[in-house]
């Protein structure tokens, strides 16, 4: 193993942190004004830093090869994978983010480049076979995700999102931190795969225990039950644009980690964390879907649908099995097209002055004013309560069949049952848009970024997104393949 | 004929329809959809002029592994043949009855109705596991907008009421089949269809699949929703439930449940008899005792549903072929009626009974063809509805005796409340001023009655054009469902003629005029 592969494997990595170094070195010398040039070059860099991901991915590389820095990251196909739907969706934050700070006169040349080093602190994250590495690249995020829940400073909403967010994100990071040491401790080493060795004979209790912390603080960074209560605070508090990455970004990175956490380092223990997975799976489906219910407001509706929307990944992870984790790779891809849809959506839902609509209410009777941006939201609402022919479906789909196949079925069956209550406040805001007399709040025009972005996520979740699913579950195999060249 | 991609393209016209109502206005709107239905019409003829009678089982296969996991797989057989046409024959009357009826939204209306017509065609047509459960769920996304959006006073209510109920239904049948394509390995029905799943496993099976197709059927106690979603949908969204929705369910059991758990629909009949034997005689009562006219009727679409179910279950011909005609019968008489009480729903925007009377004599033609939709609910010899119901209990005489009896009482009831009914409307005095002053048909609503008209007196006299495309489908699940056939209760023994010379010769013996 010599630098030069090491350097070699991380170029994406590489050419991110180099990247935003420069762009924070412009936005010193040119100020604000430059913001919006450094978002385009932000989205540059993540486009670039994407295409060199992007052929680990297609030739499916897995096991030593891919090894980088003595055995601190792993650059293969699995994270392949995530990594580039995290580019995807933060280039989708960049994109929408300039028109909604602009109109407050908030936007500030330091958004772009914070996103970019989330986007870097995600790629460590799901490349980490580390424990040490694990923590750099979740912190690295966690730190630049902050700042973003904070950023609308004169907003006090947004002031105590990021608040919020820090006080429990570092609770979270101090059960991680806590379950990591009694982990090494019990095994010995920080590596993945001496973990997995060492816990091979059997499990001692103090393992046990390092299993459970290190699974409840990454149940807070994926925010399932019961480790979800900051989640719809902070993505009603968040700027919009900020929320949108929330939901997706981040989340596909947090559950790429503890996929690779649970099925590798913790694979030969499956006994000690299914039941956690599996309790945390169902509860998110009830509590999310349950919680939904009684909202008003359209941004903490959709915080309670990603938690809903998590139990549903989390059924994948119970499986323990590469079908199950190439499934919640397909659902993730399908999850963020919806969720960057859906956020794009209410961004565009704007009244006569520009001011942003977020009570579902003012939405009443959007579908005879603003019809294809209704026809958009409401298929993003059919999508997320998984109702065919819309490609949602399809990511429930797989991982209920990988349930199955594992020989998983009451809790296929039990969970599959529970989204029926998730349809109904996904039928509320189809049936206010649709059905009730005309509000007539929302008339605000939006830019051609948004339009585009609508456009492209609401073609992906539509029936033609049915005509991806073979070339999307080929990817997904490799990717899971290589998380589980290891066994 | 057969390389010709015939139902991907009945599936395609209607979804072009759909798509091009995105960039019409109204009365366009009216023109393209009634073009659209009548040209899947002319498929749908075609289709039944190439069926190949006594063929292979299924003809105009398609197959295009175009999904992972599943494909597209389009093919048919004798059964879905007739339900096909049924749904591409009630499409234009459909929208001719929304003609003047729906005037806000015109275009989205169309639109969700070409998109139920696709989704339709495609659960008769599918060959594919996942394909059929698809379709079959997609359906409720445009009838939860016909009914939320076109819908009377309690719509939404009703909208939520149709869609949770049936989706809870259908999700516990996708795990179910998750479970079979992962034991049998493949997706592809007809060899599903074959495949001899372990009894205790058929059992949780035919359960799942029997929580999806009871409520679509629907089935007592499960049936609540469709009184609300009946009376609170358009006319025309009326008939397309009534006609073809409804008919899901019972494919569902035919193409489904039967063949692929025929251990498990034996050990569970009696679940199935009871419960239709409770919605003959409960739903009948009720329906007896509505003021609501549409009420009146979904509530006699549940007990004929019960005729079907009972039929289905009697694990003979008679009772699988009589199912399959009340089926199509009621899918034509229930669609008119629904048709004749939206026709003086136009008129006079009440459906209280009460306020009709007497309509005979100002809408003398009007009471004509609303007496012949009555008599074929009533099960009169000569239309469509005595030779679906007579079929289909003498299938279950054979079987068993009491449910024969209790099915029996449902023609009688019937008859009551159908009846009943129809004195209130059509005879009488005219008590009231503004229905005694309502114009007769026009000739656009005529030209819908005619419509109607014709195939059940068609089916009603000569079965034969119907039942000869099914017969030999019938034939191979009835030996299929052989093996697990429970003894019936009626101890048939076959008389014992007189030796067939000796008949003729007293015949001839006999001198002339002795008779």
């Amino acid at each position: 193993m010599d630098w030069a592969t090491s350097l070699r494997l991380t170029a994406a990595e590489e050419l991110l942190s180099i990247s935003g170094l420069v762009l924070l070195l412009v936005a010193a010398w040119s100020g604000d004004k430059a913001s919006r040039a450094i978002s385009i070059a932000a989205v540059a860099v993540l486009a670039a830093a994407a295409a060199l991901t992007a052929p680990a991915l297609c030739a499916g590389a897995m096991g030593a090869g891919t090894s980088a820095f003595f055995g601190q990251v792993s650059a293969d196909s699995f994270a392949a994978f995530a990594k580039l739907l995290i580019y995807a969706a933060s280039g989708a934050t960049l994109m929408v983010a300039p028109a909604f700070f602009g109109r407050l006169g908030a936007m500030r040349a330091e958004f772009p480049i914070l996103v970019l080093f989330a986007a870097l602190g995600m790629g460590i994250m799901v490349s980490a076979t580390d424990l040490i590495a694990l923590y750099i690249g979740l912190e690295l995020n966690s730190l630049s995700a902050y700042v973003l829940a904070s950023f609308l400073r004169s907003d006090g909403r947004s002031a105590e999102a990021g608040l919020k967010y820090f006080v429990l994100g570092a609770l979270a990071s101090g059960i991680l931190l806590y379950g990591m040491s009694l982990t090494y401790g019990f095994t010995g080493t920080t590596s993945f795969e001496g973990i997995r060795a060492a816990l091979h004979g059997g499990l001692s209790m103090g393992a046990v225990f390092g299993i459970t912390f290190m699974l409840a603080g990454l149940a807070f960074k994926i925010s399932a039950v019961p480790f979800h209560m900051w989640t719809p605070d902070v993505y009603e508090g968040a700027p919009t644009p900020v929320t949108m990455f929330f939901a997706s970004a981040p989340k596909v990175a947090a559950m790429a980690l503890s996929m690779r956490v649970v099925l590798s380092a913790f694979g030969t223990a499956q006994g000690a964390w299914q039941p956690i997975v599996i309790f945390a799976a169902m509860a998110s489906i009830v509590v999310g879907a349950l919680g939904a219910i009684g909202q008003g407001n359209i941004k903490r509706l959709l915080a309670y649908s990603s938690i809903n929307n998590v139990g549903f990944i989390l059924i994948g992870l119970a499986t323990g099995t590469p079908a199950g984790a190439s499934a919640m790779l397909v659902y993730l891809a399908i999850y963020v097209a919806m969720t960057v849809g859906g956020f794009v959506a209410v961004l565009m839902l704007k009244d006569a002055n520009g001011e942003p609509v977020e009570a579902i209410a003012d939405l009443a009777g959007l579908s005879s004013e603003r019809k294809v941006l209704a026809a958009c939201l409401a298929m993003v609402m059919f999508s997320l309560a998984g109702i065919p022919p819309l490609f949602g479906f399809w990511g429930k789909f797989v991982v209920f069949q990988a349930s199955v196949d594992a020989g998983l079925v009451p809790l296929a069956a039990i969970g599959i049952a529970a989204s029926v209550i998730g349809a109904f406040y996904y039928l509320k805001v189809v049936k206010i848009m649709y059905f009730d007399e005309p509000a007539g709040k929302v008339v605000g025009k939006s830019g051609w970024e948004h339009q585009a972005l609508l456009a492209l996520s609401a073609l992906f979740i539509s029936p033609l997104g049915y005509l991806l699913t073979k070339w999307l579950g080929e990817l997904a195999d490799k990717a899971a393949a290589a998380l589980f060249h290891l066994a | 004929m057969s390389s010709f991609p015939i139902l991907s393209l009945m599936l395609a016209v209607p979804l072009a329809g759909a798509v091009a109502f995105l960039f019409s206005d109204a009365p366009r709107a009216r023109t393209i959809a009634l073009a659209a239905t009548l040209v899947d019409l002319a498929l749908g003829g075609m289709l039944w002029a190439n069926y190949d009678i006594g063929g292979a089982q299924w003809q105009f296969v398609e197959k295009v592994p175009l999904f992972a996991g599943f494909s597209w797989a389009l093919g048919i057989d004798g059964i879905a043949l007739v339900l096909i046409m049924l749904s591409v024959f009630l499409m234009p009357v459909c929208i001719g009855a929304s003609w003047r009826s729906i005037e806000k939204r015109v275009g989205e209306y169309m639109a969700a109705f070409l998109l139920m017509e696709t989704l339709m065609i495609g659960v008769f047509a599918a060959q594919d596991l996942y394909l059929f459960y698809i379709m079959f769920e997609a359906g409720l996304i445009p009838m939860y907008l016909i009914i939320g959006i076109w819908g009377g006073a309690d719509r939404i209510y009703a909208a939520y009421k149709f869609f949770l109920y049936t989706l809870l239904g259908s999700v516990l049948m996708l795990i179910a089949m998750l479970w079979m394509v992962h034991e049998a390995g493949t997706t592809d029905i007809p060899t599903l269809m074959a495949y001899d799943f372990p009894i205790e496993a058929q059992k949780w099976l035919w359960l799942a699949f029997f929580a999806s197709f009871a409520v679509k059927m629907p089935m007592w106690p499960v049936h609540t929703w469709l009184p609300d979603a009946h009376v609170q949908a358009p006319t025309a969204g009326s008939v397309i439930l009534a006609g073809v929705l409804l008919k899901m369910g019972g494919y569902g059991f035919i193409r489904f449940s039967l063949p692929m758990f025929p251990d498990a629909s034996a050990n569970y009949a009696w679940l199935i008899y009871t419960l239709s034997m409770v919605a003959v005689v409960a739903t009948s009562l009720i329906a007896l005792v509505q003021t609501d006219m549409k009420k009146l009727i979904a509530y006699s679409s549940v007990a004929h549903m019960a005729i079907v179910t009972i039929g289905l279950f009697a694990f003979n011909v008679q009772g699988l072929e009589g199912s399959m005609i009340v089926m199509l019968s009621h899918g034509l008489v229930s669609g008119a009626l629904f048709l004749c009480v939206g026709i003086i729903y136009d008129r006079l925007h009440t459906r209280e009974i009460d306020r009709y009377g007497g309509l005979s004599i100002n809408m003398p033609k009007y009471a004509l063809f609303f007496m012949l939709f009555t008599m074929a609910s009533v099960g009169l010899p000569g239309t469509s509805g005595f030779v679906g119901e007579f079929l289909s209990l003498a299938g279950i005489y054979q079987m068993s005796s009491w449910v024969a009896l209790v099915g029996g009482t449902g023609v009688i009831l019937g008859a009551a409340y159908m009846l009943f009914l129809y004195g209130r409307v059509a005879f009488g005095e005219q008590k009231n001023a503004d229905a005694a002053a309502m114009p007769d048909l026009d000739l656009r609503e005529l030209a819908m009655v005619v419509a109607l008209a014709l195939p059940v007196l068609w089916m009603g006299v000569y079965p034969e054009s119907f039942l000869a495309p099914m017969r030999a489908d019938i034939a191979a699940l009835d030996a299929r469902l052989a093996r697990a056939r429970p003894a019936g209760d009626a101890q048939l023994t076959a008389g014992k003629p007189k030796p067939a010379a000796a008949d003729h010769a007293t015949l001839e013996s006999a001198p002339e005029g002795a008779h």
